[in-house]
C-alpha cells in the first residue's frame, strides 16, 4: 500500500464530465511531450509524405502539395496510455481518406512510419471513415516540432502512441507488422474505452 | 525537455539489474560505440524509457513496465559489462 | 558486476521532513530523516514518491544536497514553474510531513577525497546541488585537493548556496567563480555572459593537470561546457556529467 502524499494532487483537472474519460485516465490542462527520441527537425523543402506498398505505384506529396488538399479544423480528446487525457483539442490536418482517394489496395492493415524511425500498426479500418488525420497544426497555430510538426498522423480514437508524431507516410500492408510500442509489450490495437494499454488486455 | 544521460535511470536500473549500472559500459549494437551507462541518451517521458546511444542514436535499451512488471529489451546492446 | 558502494536493494522508505529553509526566492532546501539512512556518497541522488489520494503517482529525482558528514539528509528544490512535483516540494511540504524516497542512487557521478583532484566544478543553475555536497564532503574531511568551481546561474539572486559559497572560497585551495547570464548587479566583477571556450580557459585547470571534472546543470550547459573542455585537452574520460531536465 502506498504512502499518501498529504496535500499532493498533481497538474489534474477536477471538475470534468466522467463519460468523457476512459477507464484509468486522468484529465490534464497541460500538453506532455512525450517522446521516444530525439526530435527530428526536418525541413519542409525535403518533407515529403507517401503512401506505399500494397499498391500499384507509390503516391507522394511535397509540403505545398500537401498544404493545397482540402483540410479541416476538428475537435477531439486525446488519451495517452501513461494515463493523461486531454479535452477538446483542436487539430487542422488533412484527412486521411483525402489521402487514400483514388488508392486502390488489398491491404488491410497499415504501419505509420515516422522521421527519427518511429513506427505504429493500425487496421486500415481505423484510418478511414473520417477517423484520421495528417495534421499540420494545433489551436490554429503551426503544430510545435516538439508536438510532433510539421505534421503528425492523428487518431484520437485510440491510445496517443498511435498519433505517430514526425510522421512520413504510411505503409499499406497486408499482413499486421507491430509498430515500436507493440513491440515492447503495448497492445497491438489500443483502444482506451476497453483500456487496452498493453498485450493481453 | 529530455535529452536527459543514464544519471537519471540510476534508480530503474537497480532496480531491474539488482546493482548500481550507471558505471557499466554499454556497447551500441547499431554502432558499436561503447561507454558508460550514465552517457547514454535517456528518453523517460514515455510509454516507456527510451535509452540511445549518444554517438549513433540507436536504441540501446527500452523499459516497459506492464503491470507492476518491468520489461526490459536489451537487444541494442552488443555488449554489457563492468 | 558493478557494487554500489553502499549494498542492499533499493527500496522505498519514508523519511521525516525535519525543517525548510528557503534558499532563494525558488529553492528550499529539505532536511529529512529516515531510521536507517545507510549513508551516501557526494554526489548521489534520490528517487522521490508522492502518491495523491487517489492513487495517482508522480516520481523524480532530487540530488542530495548534504555531505556524507552531515548531520540530516538534505535535498535542495527548485520550483519549476510548469512544474508537478517541485511547486509541492517547496510550497506544500510542512516539517512532520512523510516524504516516500528510495536511495542514495548513482555510482557515476560521485566524488570522495579518496578519488584525488584537482578537481574542477562546473555547475549550471540547479546542477550545483550535488557539487556543494561534493564541497561540503571535501570541507569536513578537512581535504586538501584543490578545487575550482565555476558556477553560472540567471541573476545574483537565483545563487543558491551564495553565502556558503562566498565563505569557503576564502581557504587557498577553493577558487569559487560565478557568471551571470541575465542580470548583474552594478560593480559586479564576476563574468557576465554564458559558459564559452574563452571563460572555460581562463577558468579551468590546464589540461595537463589531469583534473577530475563534474559538471552538472541543464543538458545544453553540460553539453558546451564538456565539449569545450574536450577542444581544450582535457580528457573525456575524467569529465563526468550530470543533466537535469525540466520537470
Amino acid at each position: 500500500m502506498n504512502r499518501i502524499s498529504r496535500g499532493f494532487t498533481g497538474r489534474r483537472s477536477a471538475s470534468v464530465d466522467p463519460a468523457r474519460v476512459p477507464p484509468g485516465q486522468y484529465v490534464t490542462e497541460d500538453f506532455p511531450v512525450l517522446s521516444a527520441g530525439p526530435t527530428p527537425h526536418r525541413p519542409l523543402d525535403s518533407w515529403s509524405f507517401t503512401i506505399q506498398g500494397e499498391v500499384d505505384e507509390p503516391v507522394s506529396w511535397t509540403w505545398e502539395e500537401l498544404r493545397a488538399l482540402p483540410s479541416e479544423t476538428v475537435t477531439v480528446d486525446i488519451h495517452c496510455v501513461t494515463k493523461w487525457s486531454k479535452l477538446d483539442t483542436v487539430w487542422t490536418g488533412v484527412s486521411v481518406d483525402t489521402l487514400l482517394e483514388g488508392v486502390e489496395t488489398s491491404a488491410e492493415y497499415v504501419t505509420a512510419f515516422s522521421d527519427g524511425g518511429y513506427t505504429t500498426n493500425l487496421p486500415l479500418e481505423d484510418v478511414i471513415g473520417g477517423k484520421a488525420w495528417v495534421a499540420f497544426a494545433y489551436d490554429d497555430e503551426p503544430l510545435d516540432p516538439e508536438h510532433g510538426g510539421p505534421a503528425r498522423l492523428l487518431v484520437p480514437h485510440l491510445y496517443f502512441w498511435k498519433s505517430a508524431k514526425w510522421v512520413r507516410g504510411l505503409e499499406l500492408r497486408t499482413e499486421d507488422e507491430p509498430g515500436f510500442w507493440e513491440g515492447y509489450g503495448y497492445h497491438n490495437y489500443g483502444d482506451p474505452w476497453q483500456e487496452q494499454r498493453y498485450q493481453g488486455d | 525537455m529530455d535529452g536527459l544521460d543514464g544519471n537519471a535511470i540510476a534508480g530503474l536500473l537497480s532496480d531491474v539489474f539488482g546493482a548500481e549500472m550507471t558505471t557499466a559500459t554499454g556497447t551500441c549494437a547499431t554502432c558499436g560505440a561503447g561507454g558508460p551507462l550514465a552517457e547514454t541518451v535517456v528518453f523517460l517521458r514515455a510509454p516507456g524509457t527510451v535509452v540511445r546511444c549518444r554517438t549513433c542514436s540507436g536504441v540501446m535499451m527500452v523499459f516497459v513496465t506492464v503491470r507492476e512488471t518491468t520489461c526490459v529489451d536489451l537487444r541494442g546492446l552488443s555488449n554489457l559489462g563492468t | 558486476m558493478a557494487r554500489a558502494a553502499i549494498p542492499g536493494r533499493l527500496t522505498w522508505k519514508a523519511a521525516e521532513v525535519v525543517e525548510l529553509v528557503g534558499e532563494t526566492a525558488r529553492a528550499k532546501s529539505i532536511a529529512l530523516h529516515l531510521d536507517d539512512w545507510p549513508g551516501h556518497r557526494a554526489g548521489q541522488h534520490v528517487d522521490v514518491r508522492l502518491t495523491a489520494e487517489d492513487g495517482y503517482q508522480a516520481q523524480r529525482s532530487y540530488s542530495i544536497a548534504s555531505a556524507p558528514e552531515d548531520g540530516y539528509l538534505t535535498l535542495t528544490v527548485e520550483r519549476l514553474e510548469d512544474g508537478e512535483v517541485s511547486p509541492y516540494l517547496v510550497d506544500v511540504l510542512e516539517p512532520g510531513d512523510e516524504l516516500e524516497l528510495r536511495g542514495p542512487i548513482g555510482g557515476y557521478f560521485v566524488w570522495e577525497v579518496a578519488l584525488g583532484g584537482p578537481l574542477l566544478l562546473l555547475a549550471g543553475g540547479s546542477g550545483i546541488v550535488p557539487l556543494r555536497a561534493m564541497l561540503r564532503h571535501r570541507a569536513a574531511a578537512d581535504s586538501t585537493v584543490p578545487v575550482r568551481l565555476l558556477y553560472s546561474a540567471r541573476t545574483l539572486d537565483e545563487v543558491i548556496y551564495r553565502d556558503e559559497l562566498v565563505r569557503i572560497s576564502a581557504f587557498d585551495e577553493v577558487d569559487v567563480r560565478f557568471t551571470l547570464t541575465r542580470e548583474w548587479p552594478e560593480g559586479w566583477r564576476g563574468y557576465r555572459r554564458r559558459i564559452d571556450r574563452e571563460m572555460l580557459a581562463e577558468v579551468a585547470w590546464p589540461a595537463g593537470e589531469r583534473p577530475l571534472v563534474y559538471v552538472c546543470g541543464p543538458t545544453a550547459f553540460v553539453e558546451v561546457a564538456a565539449s569545450t573542455l574536450v577542444d581544450l585537452g582535457h580528457e573525456p574520460g575524467r569529465i563526468k556529467t550530470e543533466r537535469f531536465g525540466a520537470s
